[in-house]
């Protein structure tokens, strides 16, 4: 097999929910919402106001720092309302949505002749750009700036996500033309990850497969990148979800904005998982509704488990989400003594619970998991818990001690370029002082941008 | 527990901000998270944690620690009977070690634990698990006859000193109990060496009254070698009986409450090395570390008996592997870096060794070996870490 990357280091959590490979028919609610929060650090300037009338396509706002990248509505319908907060923020844009989509009309030249510049230009304008994020700071791809190379990873190793492989067929085409598409925007190369043999990826054009091995976070893009071309100073890489490589394969080979997608729902406390079509900014009761376990306080999840943003019903699916976690709250729980009891349920990766005898012995598969931090957050004590988990060439004490202090030059010094918050979400997982190190990462990763930017 | 949970929730209110007893705000959030787990959920970030949390991972080096203290009250008793000449009962040996050794648990705890609560109130935050351990230690590195009084000041001395002012469990750059340790050694030097303190010889709460024997003299192993006249020495008991490499592995020698048993301590290592708390990395390259240095003395040492005290003896007798397991594996004063503890580990028995050997003044250099190296800890990280960065910087420049 060419290029298989192993890691041993890593974890894969064992909790239940994974989706079955059923698809659900299209879902979606009366009203879709498009929220610029969803975004990173873009500022919304508005194009549409109440009561207007837009197609699926129809650019609703565009960036205030890039002019040219717009951001578009993923139904036809009527503009509800543009909700504001505090010093007219903008919190949220909803469209009550036609019975039947129209779509936006996008032309281009035939594709074989488009250079880079068009493609790149088509994408801004369709609002697909959002899609294509940047290492370093993990944030939308600044246009202007050529990457080394783009990255795309076909498997998610996170608990519970998706399975790409069932996504992905039967709409190859697709997939195949958003990667031709993708090519055109950089002069290195498009990297697409892969976990297993499948024929699925076999012959695919302008892209170099490579295989990984190892549990989460090998599905991770930074993990791929940092072990075949990592982000240095000065340099940018550029990632997109692959099922997201989709809609831009659709713009150009239907010349529409079509944003429907399978999402998972997943969990344990979903009664029967699986796939479900629907689109980006669909209310998330209309997905879960009906669907999840009853007497227990229920936290739903954009998301997986690890990195998802909690939401609740009346919150609309966020554009970069491909599953959706339900899991317990657990803010009811008061275990008596749970620093000492053998809790057989509980799951560990330190030696300190059973969880290592209730896999290997007795075989459990799933152990029982909660919203609670289920301990205080204190200094950082144990050492090397991190290294563990983060199978890249960083040191993540050290660099998020440098994070913490707000000390760039080290930060920069100790890979910080290469880093996401979602990289170090399992090392969140396993720290035994609970302390926030997708949240320091986010923060620091701002404050570089702002600094060096 | 129902009815517990209920008591609790009656009585937080006043602990709140607003409340009436708002001043012991940390003390009862102390004793609501020993009682129940935080039932607090995730705001953002991961949604679901490991179920490890400071307080299991402390209470899991207390139970490592237990076999080390029942082994060690037995041995006070036993040391005490021996030297009085008298028979007593299993259980009357214990007790009366028990009773002896619990005065000193109480006062490390008790000064500790209070100014910890004070601090915690004071900065307004958590009450910190880390002196648990500590002051669990603390018993266990003394001499069984150093004055409670002493233990009190020495221990308030180290956890103000040696770790609040640097801000608390975490932050501390010296391992509390061995600061501890150092301030009895260096201010009360006759109460902590010699050949008088290391067996209790008077009774403890009127039990165990007595005469000692004539033959007795309370030098420990270490203290027999660094005094021997000749370089061939051989150990004898507190009543002047030959003891072997065996009595040293089993721990019936006289010593610190806790170091004396080899035995004891591997299994509270096992437990540590099970539960993955403690580095395995460290744990071996110290004892690696010194079994080396020691086999240099042995090989080319100078013409005194504690150069040629043969290796495997050096391991066990003392508080090499006391300190080895459960004070050099402290990961907050360790080197933090998987690298840096092989190398902290095997400094640390090389340079015990060294200080045994080489310094006349003291017997035992562990205590000062990784005090030493708690110092020199983040300086090995430095170049570990600078190593990392130099990389990526190579990295870069090669593209």
């Amino acid at each position: 097999m060419a290029n298989l990357i192993k890691s041993t280091r890593g974890l894969d959590i064992a909790i239940s929910g994974a989706a079955d490979k059923v698809l659900h028919s299209y879902v979606l609610s009366d009203v879709v919402a498009i929220v610029p929060d969803h975004y990173h650090a873009i500022t919304p300037k508005m194009l549409v106001k109440e009561g207007d009338v837009v197609k699926a396509g129809t650019p609703v706002f565009y960036n205030k720092a890039v002019e040219s990248m717009k951001f578009v509505s993923p139904v036809s319908g009527k503009v509800l309302a543009v909700n504001r907060g505090e010093r007219r923020k903008i919190l949220s844009i909803t469209i009550e949505r036609d019975k039947e989509t129209v779509y936006e009309t996008f032309k281009t030249a035939s594709f074989d002749t488009l250079k880079g510049e068009d493609v790149k230009a088509a994408l801004l304008a369709a609002g697909l750009w959002l899609y294509i994020k940047q290492r370093p700071y993990d944030v939308i791809a600044n246009p202007e700036i050529a990457p080394k190379a783009i990255f795309i990873s076909a498997f998610d190793s996170a608990p519970l996500a998706p399975s790409s492989e069932f996504v992905l067929s039967k709409q190859m085409d697709d997939f195949q033309k958003g990667l031709d598409a993708l090519a055109k925007l950089t002069t290195g190369k498009v990297h697409l990850g892969v976990r297993n043999v499948t024929k699925l990826y076999e012959g695919l054009k302008n892209v170099e497969i490579n295989h990984y091995q190892g549990p989460h976070p090998i599905g991770n893009v930074g993990v791929q990148i940092n072990k075949i071309n990592p982000v240095n100073k000065g340099e940018v890489v550029w990632t997109i979800h692959a099922h997201d490589v989709l809609f831009i394969g659709r713009l150009f080979n239907k010349g529409i904005v079509d944003l429907k997608r399978k999402v998972a729902l997943t969990g344990p406390e979903v009664n029967s998982p699986a796939y479900y079509e629907t689109i980006t900014g669909c209310q998330i009761d209309k997905l879960i509704l009906g669907k999840v376990t009853s007497n227990v306080t229920h936290r739903y999840i954009c998301g997986n488990v690890l990195t998802g943003s909690k939401v609740a019903g009346k919150n609309y699916l966020d554009p970069y989400s491909t599953q959706i976690t339900v899991i317990k709250e657990g803010n009811d729980v008061h275990e008596l003594f749970g620093w000492a009891m053998p809790r057989f349920n509980k799951f560990s990766t330190s030696g300190t619970y059973f969880t290592g005898i209730m896999q290997k012995v007795f075989g459990v598969k799933h152990f029982d998991f909660d919203a609670r931090i289920m301990g205080g957050k204190r200094a950082i004590i144990m050492s090397g818990e991190y290294d563990k988990v983060l199978p890249m060439d960083i040191l993540p004490e050290f660099l998020i001690k440098a994070m913490i202090a707000g000390n760039i030059d080290k930060m920069e010094a100790l890979g910080a370029y290469e880093i996401a918050p979602e990289d170090v979400a399992l090392c969140e997982f396993v720290c035994t002082s609970k302390l926030p190190l997708q949240q320091i990462v986010r923060d620091s990763l701002d404050l570089m941008r702002k600094e060096l930017e | 527990m129902k009815a517990l949970k209920n008591l609790v929730d009656k009585v937080k209110p006043h602990f709140e901000k607003g409340g009436k007893l708002e001043k012991f705000h940390s003390v009862f959030d102390g004793f609501e998270t020993f009682l129940f787990v935080p039932n607090t959920t995730s705001k953002r970030g991961t949604h679901i944690h490991d179920a490890i949390d400071s307080k299991r991972t402390m209470i899991m080096v207390i139970i490592a620690l237990i076999p080390a203290l029942i082994f060690g009250m037995y041995n006070v008793g036993y040391q005490h009977y021996l030297a009085l000449g008298q028979q007593v009962s299993f259980w009357d040996t214990f007790i009366f070690g028990a009773l002896a050794v619990l005065p000193l648990i109480v006062v490390s705890y008790g000064v500790g634990l209070g100014i910890e609560f004070i601090v915690a109130q004071i900065k307004g935050h958590e009450i910190q698990e880390g002196f648990l351990v500590s002051g669990f230690l603390i018993p266990l590195i003394v001499p069984i006859d150093t004055p409670l009084w002493m233990v009190a000041v020495a221990t308030a001395f180290a956890v103000i000193f040696a770790k609040e002012v640097f801000g608390g469990t975490g932050m501390n750059i010296f391992n509390i109990a061995l600061i501890t340790r150092a301030f009895l050694f260096f201010a009360y030097p006759t109460y902590m060496s010699g050949d008088t303190v290391w067996v209790r010889t008077s009774d403890t709460f009127g039990l165990g009254a007595g005469k000692v024997v004539d033959a007795y003299s309370g030098a420990t192993p270490l203290g027999q070698v660094a005094t021997s006249a000749t370089t061939d020495v051989q150990l004898v008991n507190i009543i002047k009986e030959p003891i072997s490499f065996i009595d040293g592995f089993i721990g019936l020698i006289p010593g610190s409450v806790g170091e004396t048993s080899t035995l004891a301590i591997l299994i509270g290592a096992a437990l540590l090395l099970i539960t993955r708390i403690a580095s395995w990395k460290t744990m071996f390259s110290v004892f690696a570390g010194g079994a080396l240095m020691a086999l240099v003395f042995n090989t080319w040492g100078p013409d005194t008996a504690a150069a040629h005290f043969p290796w495997y003896s050096h391991l066990v007798f003392g508080g090499f592997a006391f300190g080895a397991v459960f004070m050099a594996t402290d990961p907050v004063t360790s080197a933090r870096t998987e690298t840096g503890k092989w190398i902290y580990g095997a400094l640390i028995g090389a340079m015990a060794i060294i200080i045994r050997v080489l310094n006349p003044g003291y017997p035992e250099g562990m205590m000062l070996a990784i005090l030493l190296l708690n110092i020199f800890a983040p300086l090995i990280d430095y170049y570990v870490v600078e190593s990392n960065i130099k990389r990526r910087l190579k990295r870069a420049k090669t593209n």
